[in-house]
């Protein structure tokens, strides 16, 4: 186990200043999410123009460094996407999370990969892939306009 | 009182955590079990096992009187009157769910008010929380203060004349805050108001004697007593036990079954229905024989001593903010660091081997109250040492390096 490796510092960065921690004017969709073992939150708000493309993503809630580096990271990363393009990123990530070594979707550049990678040391720590991984979930709610309460326990 | 004899006692300690030598400050949540806890769980089923209370076989009528050495036991330790008054049950959520369920049944009415705590913990809130639904009760919460303690004065203040029944923990397992149970029993009684008292973090730490207390009811956790997990106490008065109705059915509580009709069996069968945890009963005989070995005096005073250390050192370390600050106060400490959030404490802590615990901690009411999503909590149990509480220091810098705080 190495705790470099799970906060480093773009996390811990992104972490302390999270982008996008905002409510979006005029969101067209949004869900919440929570994780009821430990009790961290976040509310996705999502803008969707007419082509079905994110016009503005943001997050509401709280949580450790790594669940609020998780959000911020995911929230930077699909502004501009069209819906399925945001659906492949969720799912590649997710995959990547389980059980991939790498990430495999053309969407994203190398840069934006490397921003990503910085969490997948959470898989040494099985505990805190939740806290990795419930923003996206969250996400995957508010794209298809789920009343439901996103949570991690699935 | 030796200390690191008392931990030798306790194999956990024998071996490393991820390489580290374990430091356990997760006492509250449960604590670890010494030798004799774990051999008589071995030995029972190796050569004494079998079922109580039904056949009359030698090892049926052996296993029955261990079973009940251990009711004797706990009668003893915590100076019920009566032996009956001991009901064992898998843990003291289901102690607090049978008074719920039976007290309910037959006392509460629409509109009638459950007086709880904020301090409580989920499992003395949830199972009164039923009520609101099937029996259109009310709940009132008894406010804490700005110390983390809830005060007699409190109680008094939101007690009604639709008051049924008031709930209070012993000792909260967030702020550490000891409740004037005896006081607020006596200020009860006089309204003529039954208390139930969640024991969970008293029972472990607190010497207690019920017939002093005069609480009607106090439920305790085993597990939390250096006893195995499946195991718990109702304490009720004979009274109540008498008075209420069955909680679960099956065999063992029943006197006759017919088609027409079902007697109950005598105090105290009539709660303990279906093959009980047998095992962990008579196991939990040798975690009283333990506490009452090193005498729960002497465990106060050990561990009033670590928590005395541990806020001096604690509050010197100028990012830690303790949760709390009672007057009364047991082996909890409660606490956050202004810029690392308690779950990411409790990750890096576990890095150098010590255990705590991060989150609410079942007590959402108390940190919705507090305005923090969660805290970090680091809990005593007989084996801590102050060294443990340096190592808890020396990691939280840790924390503070890792995160870039000075």
């Amino acid at each position: 186990m190495n705790l470099k490796e799970l906060y480093q510092e773009i996390i811990l960065e992104h972490g302390k200043n999270p982008r996008n921690l905002r409510k979006t004017d005029n969101f067209t969709r949004d869900a919440k999410g929570n994780n009821p073992l430990c009790g961290d939150n976040v509310h996705i708000y999502l803008k969707l123009n007419d082509n079905n493309k994110v016009e503005d993503i943001s997050f509401e809630g709280n949580g450790c460094a790594i669940t609020m580096a998780s959000a911020s990271i995911m929230t930077d990363l699909v502004r501009g996407k069209e819906e399925n393009e945001v659906k492949e990123i969720v799912t590649d990530f997710l995959d990547m999370i389980k059980e991939k070594d790498e990430l495999s979707t053309q969407l994203l550049n190398e840069d934006e990969k490397t921003k990503l990678m910085c969490l997948s040391g959470v898989k040494q720590y099985p505990m805190r892939v939740k806290c990795a991984t419930l923003s996206w979930h969250t996400l995957t709610s508010a794209m298809n306009n789920s009343q439901d309460i996103a949570s991690t326990e699935d | 009182m030796n200390i690191d004899q008392i931990k030798k006692e306790f194999p956990i300690f024998d071996n490393k955590v991820q390489n580290n030598d374990l430091v356990y400050l997760d006492s509250a949540n449960s604590s670890q079990k010494p030798r004799i806890v774990i051999d008589r769980i071995y030995d029972f089923y190796s050569k004494e096992f079998s079922n109580v209370g039904r056949s009359v076989h030698y090892l049926a009528v052996a296993a029955t009187n261990l079973y009940e050495q251990t009711r004797t036991s706990v009668q003893k330790y915590i100076n019920a009157s009566d032996k009956n008054e001991i009901v064992f049950t898998k843990g003291a959520t289901e102690a607090i769910n049978l008074v719920a369920n039976t007290f309910g049944q037959k006392y509460l009415d629409e509109g009638d008010e459950v007086l709880i705590t904020e301090l409580e913990h989920h499992s003395n809130y949830v199972p009164w929380h039923f009520l609101r639904k099937s029996k259109k009760i009310n709940i009132e919460f008894a406010e804490v203060n700005d110390q983390g303690e809830v005060t007699l004065e409190e109680i008094k203040k939101k007690i009604t004349d639709r008051t049924k029944i008031i709930c209070v923990t012993h000792l909260s397992n967030v702020t550490g805050a000891i409740l004037p149970i005896k006081e607020i029993v006596s200020f009860a009684h006089s309204k003529g108001i039954p208390v139930l008292v969640d024991g969970c973090q008293g029972a472990p730490h607190l010497k207690l004697d019920m017939q002093d207390l005069d609480c009607d009811f106090y439920a305790i956790s085993g597990h939390k007593m250096y006893g195995p997990t499946g195991i718990g106490v109702l304490y009720a008065k004979k009274k109540w036990l008498e008075d209420l109705p069955p909680y679960q059915g099956g065999g063992g509580m029943i006197r006759e079954v017919k088609k027409k009709g079902i007697s109950y069996g005598e105090l105290p069968n009539k709660y303990e229905a279906g093959t009980m945890a047998t095992a962990q009963v008579i196991a939990f005989n040798e975690s009283i024989k333990f506490l009452e070995k090193i005498g729960i005096e002497n465990i106060e005073k050990h561990e009033k001593e670590l928590l005395d250390y541990a806020v001096e050192l604690l509050s010197k370390n100028n990012s830690v903010n303790i949760i709390g600050n009672p007057k009364n106060k047991g082996g909890v400490i409660s606490f956050t660091i202004e810029g690392i959030h308690p779950h990411d404490i409790a990750t890096i802590l576990d890095e150098d081997g010590v255990a705590i615990r991060a989150g609410h901690h079942c007590c959402q009411i108390l940190h919705e109250k507090l305005g923090l999503p969660a805290t970090a909590r680091a809990s005593f149990g007989v084996y801590n040492t102050k060294d443990d509480i340096d190592q808890l220091n020396n990691s939280i810098n840790n924390c503070k390096k890792i995160f870039n705080l000075k």
